[in-house]
């Protein structure tokens, strides 16, 4: 068997062997529905609630603010259509930022057919948010903001304090109750994660993201916050979202929380020290290749490069050839043909994006993991070059 | 077919090793197709020769290809599939002809096999059009189809377009 590095931690992430062994009882002994009012039934709904009191403490909310959900998109497909619906009387204009993941994009896009205004703010070479363009946007009718904390394909970390001041201060300005949404997709559980310090009122999680299951997500709704269901049924998440609920992927979720509230900080560093290697490596190792996004504002483990004359998938079915798993921009969208808007929103041009790749680092990364990559990856960038028609460089 | 991953291994085999990459020497005809705002760019190049029986040939092929493991694979396979033959035979090349031998693509990669045929034509019309023959009336109106699409984009895209074509003067041989 040839050496399988995993470097695409951002896309998912394996189940930590802690995580699965406290979600094993959960699919055969203690298998109750939540609902059930026997003792099967009362031992899944405690095991619920003790799930989400952790899930809440490790994000400093209370345990009746967090819903539970099948994912991420589903909690992002919440907040945003929950909250334009049922604050529409009051107004029907949306704010995003243009980079945001394509579960906020296109659920933006889908309540613009439905009558509602969308502004999409632009962001810098780095990926952050215009916030001047942010103070301007915002209306009398103006309803919710939702912007990512973390941007997935280039790990760009936003000011969502700053954000938070400027939304609240409109808010007494213009005597109206603007709700502030985050996408905490890629940073929950791995860079401090607080709502109170955030100041939002919605914030999105996601399990498979920090070593929990895949169908596990959740929506932070702050106590108060105006907000109507997808899915109404029998009245679970106190009818937030009605569906007999995952218990064996919450109490995994919960588990995944309480490893990385003790180990995080440590993995941050260990991880920063590999990424800087990671970055120094491609620079000086590839010519002709550049650093996508921010050295500074960015997450500990997500890197994107472009490299000059040849194409993201290229590189990355190349690479996985010689064992090792990348990716060219989210893994959503690699089966598109587009550019992806995140690296056009960064100011990159088309071919500078169809050259893009995501490397993104995780709790098992090796030193030795990054070593073989930055061996490796010399050549198969020259290989590729050698059959592009665009041999010499160009600028931008 | 035995498949790694997304693509047939007959792609992957074409896409590790392609087969008459790289560029000919004054060539006799050139097509150049994609376009790299697309983010698939193929250069085919074309030396005519004649057969033992005196009729023109494809005596040497040669591709250059910026994009994904489809479009490298697709250049590769089509100028085996066209060195040596005829310029009637290799007009007769189509996307079905380069789908099979591959063993198959993938629905959304399907484009690539187009972009290739699309590759072949333009370099036979090219040399037709330099030696002042006639064109055939199908290659005719395939290179008219091209025009157009290039047009097409070149419009929406025109800010982008014009720094690809300073790429092109520069690497223009």
């Amino acid at each position: 068997m040839p050496r399988k590095i995993y470097l695409d931690f951002a896309a998912t992430t394996p189940i930590d062997p802690r995580v699965k062994r406290s979600m094993e009882p959960f699919f055969s002994k203690k298998f109750g529905n939540t609902m059930s009012l026997h003792s099967f039934g009362q031992e899944a709904k405690e095991a619920l609630e003790e799930a989400r009191e952790i899930v809440a403490d490790f994000m400093g909310a209370k345990p009746g603010e967090v819903i539970f959900t099948s994912s991420a998109t589903e909690a992002n497909n919440f907040a945003l259509k929950g909250i334009a619906f049922a604050n529409k009387d009051r107004g029907n204009h949306i704010i995003i930022s243009s980079i945001e993941h394509p579960c906020v994009m296109e659920s933006a896009k889908w309540l613009e057919s439905q009558g509602f205004e969308i502004t999409k703010l632009k962001v810098n070479r780095q990926g952050i948010v215009d916030l001047k363009e942010l103070e301007k946007s915002i209306k009398k009718e103006t309803i919710l903001v939702s912007i990512m904390h973390a941007n997935n394909e280039i790990g760009t970390i936003e000011p969502i304090e700053k954000i938070s001041k400027i939304i609240k201060t409109q808010n007494s300005k213009l005597k109206t109750q603007i709700y502030f949404h985050t996408d905490a997709a890629q940073t929950f559980g791995k860079i401090p994660v607080n709502v109170q310090r955030l100041g939002v009122d919605l914030m999105t999680v996601s399990a498979h993201k920090m070593y929990g299951p895949k169908g596990v997500g959740a929506l932070y709704i702050k106590e108060g916050t105006k907000i109507t269901p997808l899915l109404h049924g029998g009245g679970h998440e106190m009818g937030f979202r009605s569906s007999t609920v995952n218990v064996p992927g919450i109490v995994g979720f919960a588990k995944a929380c309480q490893i990385a509230q003790k180990e995080m900080e440590k993995e941050a560093k260990k991880l920063k020290k590999l990424k800087e290697k990671l970055i120094k490596g491609v620079l000086s190792k590839v010519k002709d290749s550049h650093l996508v996004g921010s050295l500074k504002n960015s997450l500990p483990n997500i890197a994107n490069f472009w490299f000059e004359g040849v194409e993201g998938e290229s590189i990355v079915i190349q690479l996985d050839l010689l064992g090792i798993a990348v990716s060219t921009g989210s893994a959503c969208s690699s089966e598109k043909l587009q550019a992806s808007h995140v690296l056009l929103a960064c100011g990159l041009k088309p071919w500078q994006a169809h050259g893009s790749l995501r490397v993104s680092l995780g709790r098992w990364t090796k030193e030795s993991d990054i070593d073989y990559f930055l061996k490796v990856l010399p050549q198969v960038i020259e290989n590729l070059r050698k059959i592009s028609p665009f041999k010499k460089t160009w600028k931008k | 077919m035995e498949k790694i991953g997304l693509y047939t291994k007959k792609v992957i085999e074409h896409f590790k090793n392609p087969h008459n990459m790289g560029r000919i020497k004054n060539p006799d005809g050139v097509g150049k197709v994609g376009n790299i705002v697309c983010g698939d760019v193929m250069w085919l190049y074309i030396k005519i020769g004649k057969d033992k029986k005196g009729r023109e040939i494809i005596k040497d092929i040669k591709f250059e290809t910026y994009g994904c493991v489809a479009a490298i694979s697709t250049s590769s396979i089509i100028t085996d599939l066209a060195k040596g033959k005829t310029i009637e035979e290799a007009l007769k090349i189509d996307k079905k002809e380069i789908v099979k031998a591959l063993g198959g693509l993938p629905p959304l990669k399907l484009h690539c096999s187009v972009l290739a045929t699309d590759a072949l034509y333009e370099a036979i019309y090219d040399y037709l059009k330099k030696k002042k023959r006639k064109i055939p009336e199908k290659l005719e109106k395939i290179h008219q189809r091209i025009e157009k699409e290039e047009k097409l984009i070149e419009e929406k895209y025109k800010d982008w377009l014009k720094l690809e074509n300073e790429i092109r003067s520069k690497t223009r041989h």
